[in-house]
């Protein structure tokens, strides 16, 4: 079975992040760059499928500049056997279309039973290009997963939705596109013997007249990137705990009015 | 005719839209004065009730698309969204707007592609500029705000729960309601099992008004029933960290923060939690923010408005008295 885990690299969580000069995006120097968290979920579970059944292929695919290379490498060292990497000019400024629209052309040409996803990247948090990409093929898609198993034969998977007070357990036909919640696994670390291993694995550059792309321009544009409003300055009630929650309860009622 | 804001209809599953609903129906309403047009609910399900459909008028709705056939249950973005675009193609609204819940996410997304438009999901405001409609929402891990614009309607936006004000309701309005004539196709996946979580007897996380919620200084799974207590009395749901879920402590349903859920509460309320980026990109939208942790340097009493240092296990059950003493009054 052949499972494609498209990817994206993101800023570590922890990094301080600086809106760039033309305020439309983030001044990259000095910044750590990580595989989405969501994705390592969909990563691992594409690998463990694989081994479960003795046989088949995991693919990791990314659209992003030169530097989103070493996140596909993360994935072959974790056990991926090879990668594409989209990188052209007309891709630039993707938005969420432009991107499932690359993806779901770069999936066309794969012809993948699965497609594993990680439920959104934790950049721009915008959490819609699986399901477009779902879309744009005319598959059936399950967001947020929270377990899954292929059928012997390998022609349907049942997955767990997470939604809200339940889990969904669905019976879907391959090939489908699921993405991953949090709670799916717990993603590997490479091993040494995977990261050596991952430098001799392909990864293939594809450009946009490869998948029969053109920019098409993005169908949503940045107006602006912002700082956070200022929070008013908070207040530390003092006193002993029994006063201080007197006080505290008696301004969330009185001042606040959250109560 | 003038151009309509549609809102998705988010329903409980039988018949009766949910609060979120009103709250995209208010944000919609407002925006339609701004911009020129009116708000109307277009409702995908299997059952609508009376009772549901008169709810959405007095919401503001002033017309009501019912699709109502039982393929429609439960949710599946490959029978809902071509069915939605064929409306849209025919009626050619000027938004359509969603709430942040499991199945709108997903169905928005799936519309986008379909319509070839631009959704901002996720939404935590919209403002009017040069008659075109701009959406402002949190990225990285809510460190910044992107403003975002649509290159062609119809605008597409999923709106955080808790976020949006309702409208005062038109009591007594009767919904106007149209039932269109829409193909809807069987789909492919079909549901094998429903498995509900074991009630908490609280509400849901992301609905709740009032959300207490416990970190690593909680010490260890035993302690949250002293939060669970709390919750009950002033009717909150109870969340943790990271630290928390990672430990093992709580479900990772319960999570908070990047890798977990978005919350934007009347009243948040953390205990032992130190506020990691990843925590405050989940509760930095709260209304009130209250902070209880011995530590002083604790990142979460920058973005607190009130705080306590000191020890939760002495805060906590003299906080829920306080309030049960409150309340019963």
């Amino acid at each position: 079975m052949k499972i494609l885990v498209p990817i994206k690299q993101v800023p570590d969580t922890a990094t301080q992040v600086k809106i760039a000069a033309d305020a439309k995006g983030i001044d990259t120097t000095g910044i750590t760059w990580i595989v989405s968290p969501y994705d390592e979920y969909a990563v691992e579970e594409a690998l463990r499928i694989k081994e479960k059944r003795g046989q088949g292929e995991v693919v990791a695919v990314t659209l992003g500049p030169e530097r989103a290379k070493e996140a596909l490498r993360s994935c072959l060292a974790m056990g991926a056997d090879r990668a594409l990497h989209l990188r052209d000019p007309a891709w630039e400024n993707a938005d969420s279309l432009t991107v499932a629209r690359a993806l779901a052309a770069a999936i066309k040409q794969e012809a993948p039973q699965l497609v594993l996803f990680g439920r959104q990247a934790i950049d721009d948090d915008m959490g819609a290009v699986p399901a477009q990409v779902a879309d744009l093929l005319g598959w059936p898609c399950a967001s947020w997963i929270m377990e899954e198993t292929i059928s012997e034969d390998g022609k349907s998977v049942r997955a767990g939705r997470q939604v809200e007070g339940a889990l969904e357990i669905f019976t879907i036909p391959l090939p489908c596109v699921l993405s991953a919640q949090k709670g799916l696994n717990e993603p590997r670390y490479p091993t040494l013997k995977g990261i050596m291993g991952a430098k001799k694995k392909e990864i293939k550059d594809v450009k946009a007249a490869d998948l029969g792309q053109t920019a098409d321009g993005a169908q949503l544009f940045v107006v602006a990137l912002e700082a956070l409003p200022p929070r008013p300055p908070g207040r530390i009630v003092p006193g002993e705990p029994a006063e201080a929650v007197k006080e505290l309860v008696r301004s969330l009622r009185e001042d606040a009015k959250a109560i | 005719m003038a151009s309509a804001f549609w809102c998705i209809v988010e329903d409980d599953r039988a018949g009766r839209p949910k609060k979120v609903t009103g709250e995209v129906l208010g944000e919609g309403a407002r925006l339609a004065r701004q911009l020129g047009g009116q708000v109307e609910a277009v409702w995908l399900t299997d059952k609508a009730t009376d009772e549901g459909l008169k709810q959405l008028a007095e919401w503001g709705a002033a017309r009501v698309w019912l699709l109502e056939n039982p393929a429609l249950a439960p949710y599946r973005g490959e029978v809902w969204t071509p069915a939605l675009a064929e409306l849209a193609a025919a009626q050619t609204p000027q938004a359509i707007f969603g709430a942040v819940t499991a199945r709108q996410r997903e169905l928005l997304a799936r519309l986008a592609a379909r319509l070839g438009v631009g959704l901002a999901a996720d939404s935590v405001a919209f403002s009017a500029q040069d008659g075109k409609l701009v959406a402002t929402r949190p990225v990285y891990a809510g460190k910044l705000l992107s403003k975002v614009g649509w290159s062609k309607p119809p605008w597409l936006a999923t709106l955080r729960p808790n976020v949006f004000r309702l409208e005062d309701p038109k009591t007594g309005a009767a919904p106007q309601i149209e039932r269109p004539a829409v193909a809807i196709s069987q789909g492919t996946m079909t549901l094998a099992e429903r498995k509900e979580e074991a009630s908490t007897g609280l509400p849901e996380l992301t609905e709740a008004d009032i959300v207490v919620s416990g970190g690593r200084g909680m010490k260890g799974p035993e302690n949250f029933v002293i939060l669970e207590e709390l919750a009950k009395v002033v009717g909150a749901a109870v969340g943790a960290s990271r630290a928390a879920v990672d430990a093992g402590w709580r479900p990772h349903r319960f999570q908070i923060g990047q890798t977990g859920r978005t919350i934007s509460p009347k009243l948040y309320l953390g205990f032992g939690i130190s506020g990691a980026i990843q925590h405050l990109a989940g509760m930095r939208t709260s209304k009130i923010i209250v902070a209880v942790n011995k530590d002083p340097e604790a990142p979460i009493f920058k973005v607190a408005d009130f705080g306590i240092v000191g020890d939760l296990f002495e805060v906590v059950p003299l906080l829920t008295q306080e309030f049960k003493r409150l309340l019963e009054k």
